[in-house]
């Protein structure tokens, strides 16, 4: 049952203009619609940005463009004539011949000139008519409803049903769905991906409906399902990270301009609370994998220990006060351009160096923390992510050390003797297996680490994120572009 | 009263029962699968003698990695040609 299968709205009988004030052929026309009220008494004009024009005329007031989105109003001004309901004539953009034929009254508008084209109506504006499609089609919503007893909790009844995180979610209304799906330009129906780990397939309209529950504002839809869209690549390998024993859970680094246009977070507290944007999109992915895809904790997620992070994990990174390219530019995504990039990441590590004023010290001090990562045995099976703080950051611009030379100077302190890896070493089990025996191994394979650009600017703190299964046979990092 | 959209795939999972348990595995065909991960083998091979002690015929499997649901046509061989299948995770 649609429940709001939009009941396309009737016009009055009589003539009907729908016009804007922002365009001059309205302008233009205003006498003439004056005189056709006071010759017909049946005008009735729908205006679309400005109630308040044509003055004089108690326009209707049609911003939200219902009326122009169901007559399928496509230029203004548009003059109808409506007999029993019925739409019995039309004419676009101002010709008098038209008008007069169509209005029955002759010597309409003497001043004017003979004909004049209109404008746009702002319901076919591009930026607009999914949107306005999505939310006045009716039918366009899929998925199945569920009527609540009168009773029952809206929020109770959703832990109930088991579609929650373990936090409240917010009600999944069909209103607030719709104005969800306002956010993108993307129809409803549009399959983002099979998501894991049932490989169910999602749709816009489903992704919506988990950004709501997620707490999201409509504005970080793009960014929601560009992080779907990543997560479900057999590249990011959402699958394995979910069953896997491991802490790890998709953590969502955001570049380019959406960061600041939907208010997200890349300063104080950058990792922590506080931030609706940061926190909800991160929710929205994983809700996202559990409703959609069915990977929930203790069935296909078999994490030993899980993470805060599992709950949610998004942040923005700070490009406007890095030394460096932003992390997107560096995997290929043009500068200017909004994207999302997932790594399959535990919980966060703080590396403190309050003494390190020269470059070679400091990367010194992020090799020796990297090194115990997970294992200090243990090197090539795991990727990392290092989040540098601004003020860690400023010691290599000031020296003039690019990312890239940054990255080679951590590798070269990585080299690590094979006398310290080997299982048994200094009275250690673990460790690396025979077959890798060589005089040195590195710790990170090539690419396995990532400098990102985040923080307060207060603080000679930087943070590890550190990795899952790296590699083709794990999880690699992934980069994809936010559409709107 | 509330309305409210359904978030999750809406599918129903199909009910499949459990196969028969073979009284003897004398003569089926037996599929271990390895998921790849390190020293799974070792404790397949040990299966796989004590199986051939019981006569069963032993096909071994494994899967490209550990990380991975096992390739559609790796499920679909096992499948056709096994009639038990013991799968190992180990470490």
């Amino acid at each position: 049952m649609p429940a709001s299968a939009a009941k396309k709205p009737s016009l009055p009988d009589g003539l009907v203009a729908v016009v804007k004030r922002d365009c001059p052929t309205c302008a233009l026309v205003e006498p003439v619609l004056r005189e056709l009220q006071e010759a017909s008494g049946r005008l009735t004009v729908y205006t679309q940005d400005d109630p308040s024009f044509p003055a004089g005329l108690r326009a209707v007031d049609d911003r939200e463009l219902e009326m122009s989105w169901h007559h399928a109003i496509e230029t203004v001004p548009t003059l109808l004539r409506i007999e029993r309901g019925a739409e019995v004539g039309r004419t676009v953009g101002w010709n008098r011949k038209d008008w007069e034929a169509l209005t029955r009254v002759s010597g309409l508008g003497p001043s004017l000139p003979p004909h004049r084209p209109g404008c746009g109506s702002m319901s076919v504006d591009p930026d607009k008519a999914d949107a306005l499609a999505a939310r006045f089609s009716g039918g366009k919503i899929r998925s199945r409803r569920i009527e609540l007893a009168s009773l029952e909790d809206e929020v109770e009844s959703l832990f109930d049903r088991g579609w929650t995180d373990g936090l409240p979610v917010v009600p999944p209304t069909e209103a607030r769905v719709r104005r969800m799906l306002e956010g993108t330009r993307r129809a409803p129906d549009e399959i983002v991906d099979a998501v894991p780990p049932d490989l169910a397939p999602a749709s816009v309209e489903k992704v919506a409906i988990n950004a709501v529950l997620a707490g999201c504002k409509p504005e970080y839809l793009p960014v929601v399902l560009a992080a779907v869209e990543a997560a479900c690549t057999d590249q990011f390998n959402m699958h394995g990270v979910l069953a896997t024993t491991m802490p790890v859970g998709p953590v969502i680094v955001v570049n380019g301009p959406i960061r600041r246009a939907i208010g997200m977070n890349s300063g104080v507290n950058v990792l922590g609370q506080g931030n609706r944007a940061n926190l909800t999109i991160g929710r929205a992915l994983q809700l996202v994998i559990r409703n959609v895809g069915g990977g929930r904790p203790g069935e296909v997620d078999r994490a030993t220990h899980g993470s805060p992070g599992k709950l949610s994990f998004c942040f923005a990174e700070d490009e406007e006060g890095s030394p460096w390219e932003p992390l997107s530019v560096e995997r290929g995504v043009p500068a200017g351009a909004s994207a999302v990039t997932l790594f399959s990441g535990e919980g966060t590590r703080c590396v403190i160096d309050q003494k390190s004023r020269t470059p070679d010290s400091l990367a010194s001090t992020f090799a020796a923390n990297l090194r115990a990562l997970h294992h200090p045995k243990l090197v090539l099976a795991f990727d990392a992510m290092l989040v540098i703080g601004p003020e860690h950051a400023r010691v290599f611009r000031d020296a003039g050390w690019t990312k890239a030379r940054l990255l080679a100077e951590i590798e070269a302190r990585l080299q690590i003797p094979w006398a310290d890896l080997a299982r048994g070493a200094h009275g250690i089990a673990e460790g690396m297996p025979e077959h890798f025996r060589s005089e040195t191994l590195p710790k990170f394979r090539p690419g396995g680490l990532l400098l990102v650009h985040a923080g307060g600017t207060a603080g000679l703190f930087s943070e590890i994120i550190g990795g899952w299964q790296s590699g083709p046979g794990g999880s690699q990092p992934t980069t994809r572009e936010v559409r709107p | 009263m509330t309305i409210l959209l359904d978030p999750t795939s809406e599918r129903t999972v199909a009910g499949r029962a459990l196969a028969a348990r073979p009284p003897s595995l004398k003569g089926k065909v037996v599929g271990l699968l390895d998921i790849s991960k390190p020293r799974g083998d070792v404790f397949l091979d040990r299966i796989a003698e004590r199986l051939a002690g019981e006569g069963a015929k032993v096909l071994r499997f494994a899967k490209p990695t550990y990380t991975k649901p096992a390739p559609v046509d790796l499920r679909h061989e096992i499948a056709s040609r096994c009639e038990v299948l013991i799968e190992a995770l180990a470490d």
